[in-house]
């Protein structure tokens, strides 16, 4: 018996074993918490993913209480979040925290990816992961997208406006397609309810079952880590690998940290700056929808900016929505067009660590010309930036072949 | 059982019979389903031709009405906005109105509508969807011979709705169906085919 099963205690008799004899618990508590493995080395990369669950919890409590107060019709929604932000009790910290977790939810989603983008994680044998992965961003640009039209504001109506008439530029099937979507000849309260559907059930479901998945895919292969080496080649004599540690209650103790930090920063922003400067709530959003007048500046929100830009940067509707599409799909693909036998970015080459800070500052580029005026310069620019994003994963079977890899280690290494 | 007695035919007859009669029947389940999400009855019922009094409207003013939800624009042009013709036809997409769908036959002429002086669009960007903003000040210097322009990704269309070459819209503003009931009165989302 190991330590750990000492410390959860094998089932004698008594209330555990009268469970375990019926429902597999302190056996699924061993393989996926007390007895989960993973690296030693992690560093603070690696707590995006626990965080990521963070504020899908936070949607989800605080998506249950505005749901109680909220009315999903063109006529009463608006004056509903007002209400809501006005006349129910800590309701205003209620959506706001929605509105901030919405932000958030994007932020650690988009460094979860990095992290794995840093270190490989993507490459074998977790590729299925980062697949479901991708789902789950999907998912949950949906979600966010279907979350956006709820308070139906000037800018709910206007970006659900645009983003619905990308799926018109589909030959043949566009228009049956977007009458479908909407369910009316324009967006109406048919939409806005079907919407609301989609954003407090469907989609959340679908969230939560990927992420489900997502995890169990992952506890079924181990953990990359900041080595990209594979601990499970090493195990001591008891079978548990020498670089790794326990989820519980090492990685525990450390994610709590890392939960405590956060929700520090996230307190700040919803007691300090919901609005965010008009990026986490966009001023036009204040203003009630006008089906008679799209706003002088129309943007999505910042999360969606960066293929918003590359949207705008086609001169072509057709052409525009493919690449857009493109360009959200493509780093599904990045477990094949990585060619280099490495994973982690400690042990490649010059070209890679070049091309990563290349699209880098690609993608904060195109996110940050999303939301300028659609003229002159800024077109221009988001031009390039968009044949760089395009470069850094259609060239890339080229560059990781070619890239000089250093030796991997046996073993994980400390960096001081 | 023997395994001399078993029919393999037989069982992969079955079995493919059984899987193909599901799936039959979870495609059929799924049409209901499908077909609630299309128009209902009450939104087609909502999408009831709109009548626009237009007794009042003076020359170069331009009204909005909702139309099925849509914005429709009815602008009231001058003599002057359609006798200035100051940019040639190539530097439209589609000059003389040959896109089907984009216009009623009974508007596919020079001035994109049934009475020279009043035009009736859609006030759609045929890019995505966003309402263009009107713009009738001739400034010949910037090219530009009075319109209108979608402030979402810069495309413009001219007096008659007609989409400029070199802007992500693909299409000139669509023409709904319409129809003069008397000279003051149109009626738009319905007409007689011929007008």
């Amino acid at each position: 018996m190991s330590r750990i099963e000492a410390e959860v205690g094998t089932p004698k008799g008594g209330f555990m074993k009268w469970i375990d004899d019926r429902f597999p618990f302190t056996e699924t508590m061993r393989y996926h918490v007390t007895e989960y493995y993973a690296s030693k080395n992690f560093n603070i990369w690696y707590v995006f993913g626990v965080l990521a669950m963070v504020v899908l919890v936070i949607q989800l409590v605080t998506g249950i209480f505005l749901t109680m107060n909220y009315k999903p019709s063109a006529a009463e929604a608006f004056a509903s979040v007002e209400y809501i932000m006005r006349d129910v009790e800590w309701g205003w910290l209620i959506r706001y925290m929605h509105s901030t977790g919405a932000s958030f939810f994007f932020i650690v989603v988009y460094l979860h990816m990095f992290r794995a983008m840093l270190y490989g994680s993507y490459k074998k044998p977790r590729e299925l992961i980062w697949i479901i992965g991708m789902l789950i961003f999907l998912v949950l640009m949906a979600e966010a997208f279907a979350g956006y039209l709820l308070p139906w504001g000037q800018m709910s109506y206007w970006g659900a406006q645009v983003i619905i008439s990308l799926f018109g530029a589909i030959p043949w099937v566009g228009d049956a397609l977007v009458e479908i979507i909407r369910g009316d000849y324009s967006i109406s309260d048919i939409t806005l309810n079907r919407f609301f559907a989609l954003h407090v059930i469907a989609l959340p479901l679908a969230l939560v079952g990927l992420v489900f998945v997502h995890i169990v895919a992952l506890h079924e292969v181990g953990s990359n880590n900041p080595d990209g080496v594979e601990i499970k080649n090493n195990k001591g004599a008891d079978g548990v690998p020498l670089d790794g540690v326990a989820f519980h209650p090492y990685h525990t103790s450390k994610d709590l940290v890392a939960i405590i930090v956060f929700l520090m920063i996230f307190s700040a922003v919803v007691f300090f700056a919901p609005e965010m400067g008009g990026y986490f709530l966009e001023h036009a959003n204040f203003e009630p929808a006008n089906l008679t007048a799209t706003p002088e500046h129309i943007a999505p929100v910042w999360y969606f900016t960066p293929f918003y830009a590359i949207l705008r940067a086609v001169p072509d509707k057709l052409w525009g929505f493919i690449l857009f599409g493109m360009s959200v799909i493509l780093p599904l693909f990045l477990p094949w067009l990585d060619k280099a036998r490495v994973k982690s970015i400690r042990y490649r080459g010059w070209i890679y660590k070049s091309a990563l800070s290349i699209f880098v500052i690609t993608f904060l580029s195109l996110g940050w010309l999303g939301v300028q005026p659609a003229e002159g310069i800024y077109v221009m620019a988001a031009r390039i930036f968009s044949v760089l994003y395009f470069a850094f994963f259609l060239l890339m079977p080229y560059y990781t072949t070619i890239d000089k890899t250093k030796p991997v280690p046996d073993r994980v290494v400390y960096h001081d | 059982m023997n395994e001399d007695d078993l029919d393999r035919n037989r069982r992969h007859f079955l079995t493919v019979a059984t899987a193909v009669t599901g799936v039959a029947g979870a495609g059929l389940v799924a049409i209901p389903f499908i077909s609630s999400l299309k128009p209902s009855a009450r939104a087609q019922a909502l999408g009831a031709p709109v009548e626009v009094p237009i007794g009042s409207l003076q020359g170069g003013e331009m009204i909005r009405v909702l139309w099925r939800g849509k914005l429709v624009f009815v602008l009231r042009r001058t003599e002057e906005m359609l006798a200035q013709d100051p940019l040639s036809a190539d530097e439209f997409k589609d000059p003389n109105s040959e896109v089907l769908d984009q216009q009623p036959d009974y508007a596919a002429n020079a001035t994109r509508s049934v009475r020279p002086e009043y035009l009736v669009v859609e006030g759609s960007c045929t890019h995505l969807g966003c309402a263009p903003i009107e713009d009738f000040e001739v400034r010949p210097a910037e090219g530009w011979g009075g319109g209108f322009f979608c402030p979402c990704h810069g495309s413009k269309f001219d007096l008659a709705g007609r989409v400029y070459k070199g802007v992500p819209a693909p299409t000139n503003l669509r023409v709904p169906p319409h129809r003069f009931v008397r000279d003051d009165l149109i009626l738009i989302g319905q007409d007689t085919g011929a007008a």
